[in-house]
């Protein structure tokens, strides 16, 4: 056969040679089929450890205890002992280094998201003493008048 | 030549292969494998129990800020959505904020700023619903992906490689469930991913310490010493689109035909 008809063959593996070498580069090691086969199986293994290493910004509860031993005492005596800190006071993070002080939601709509009654037949919200917000003191913070670690009416400012 | 000793040898294997029922040299199915050689293999699988939400929100926003999912964009890696069923047989649903700050109000947003109002002595039914990735065994998105940038991993979590994803949006196109969405900040396909971080560390998956009523519950579905392990192998549970095919592992108490 004439050159003429090589020369492109020569540049079409030349082209392909090109790609393999860069694949070589830019494709990490760990991609490739893993577990699951061709159809559910390609991915970069070494990504499960960069998901692995995301910061844990809630602590729970517990991590509130030992230094604030005596809100977390009365409140464990109340039915928000159900609701964990973090929820009104933010996450702690690194706190007390990171941040020094937390943020405390004191807004109307954080004790609303409960106590707004709404009476649904099949489910237990229903059974959450509520309030109609656009006729129980509109625009006051419940904080006002009502200790939230304290929630029962006996527990009012 | 075959010796007679040889030839009957032979002959009962053969009978004995054929004799061998089709099921015994079926194509090995490897989780199945996996399944049997190591019980303590841990596949995490999620338990909603509807009847108890009551819809506060709390997960939503743990999630939110356990994620780094920017406040004002207007898509979560969870939420609850609200159904109200009237005794006239409408349904309504409606999600404000992904249920965000909680439902406070009877209204149900219509969108496009409007509201409809029920009257309480309209409802037959209401209730809330928790949704989340459903960390499907044959996750769609994970299939249509075309540069494999989101994948299971082994104890059955989807996750996706940020640096991988290309943005071209067939995943979030693919998901039955409608749980993925692009994320603003790293221009990346994002989804829920049981809180990764946390549950192999240990914790809790951020939405379900936050959630004051127990409605929301994570744990190895392998392990029937589990509680969410026992709860599925042992009463009664039900998955979201089950005719899809791609086999949730959220599985959900009280469920309604309502709730797709």
């Amino acid at each position: 056969m004439k050159s003429h008809v090589w020369r492109p063959l020569y540049a079409v593996i030349g082209i392909v040679a090109l790609i393999l070498i860069v694949r070589v580069f830019v494709v990490p090691e760990s991609f490739g089929v893993h577990e699951r086969g061709y159809m559910y199986g390609w991915y970069n293994k070494a990504d499960e450890g960069s998901w692995k290493g995301v910061t844990v910004k809630y602590k729970s509860s517990d991590y509130c205890k030992d230094c604030h031993s005596d809100k977390y005492s009365s409140i464990m005596q109340t039915p928000h002992a159900i609701i964990q800190c973090e929820n009104c006071h933010g996450p702690a993070m690194d706190h007390p280094e990171n941040p020094a002080r937390l943020f405390i939601d004191k807004s109307r709509g954080q004790c609303l998201r409960c106590h707004s009654r709404l009476p649904y037949p099949t489910s237990d919200r229903a059974k959450i003493r509520g309030i109609d917000p656009g006729k129980h003191n509109p625009g006051i913070e419940c904080a006002a008048c009502h200790n939230p670690h304290k929630p029962s009416l006996e527990g009012l400012k | 030549m075959i010796s007679r000793r040889d030839f009957i040898k032979y002959s009962l294997q053969g009978i004995a292969a054929i004799a061998v029922p089709l099921t015994a040299i079926e194509i090995i199915n490897p989780s199945k494998l996996f399944a049997s050689k190591d019980a303590k293999k841990i596949r995490w699988g999620f338990l909603v129990d509807t009847g108890k939400c009551i819809g506060c929100g709390f997960c939503v926003k743990a999630c939110q800020n356990e994620n780094e999912i920017p406040y004002d964009i207007n898509a979560s890696r969870t939420w609850v959505e609200r159904y109200v069923l009237t005794k006239d047989g409408k349904v309504l649903a409606d999600s404000p904020k992904a249920g965000r700050d909680g439902f406070i109000t009877g209204k149900i947003e219509l969108g496009q700023g409007k509201y409809q109002d029920i009257k309480d002595e309209d409802i037959e039914k209401a209730f809330f619903v928790p949704k989340l990735c459903n960390q499907c065994e044959n996750p769609p998105c994970v299939q249509v992906c075309p540069v494999g940038a989101t994948y299971q991993t082994e104890d059955g979590v989807v996750l996706v490689d940020r640096k991988w994803c290309i943005g071209c949006g067939y995943c979030i196109m693919a998901c039955p469930y409608g749980v993925r969405f692009f994320h603003p900040v790293y221009h990346a396909a994002e989804k829920c991913n049981f809180c990764y971080h946390r549950i192999t560390k240990g914790l809790k998956t951020a939405c379900v310490q936050a959630c004051p009523f127990g409605a929301r519950l994570i744990g190895n579905i392998n392990d029937p010493n589990d509680e969410v392990g026992r709860i599925i192998r042992t009463e009664r549970v039900s998955v979201l689109k089950d005719e899809f095919g791609t086999k949730p592992q959220v599985y959900y108490r009280g469920l309604s035909k309502e709730v797709r």
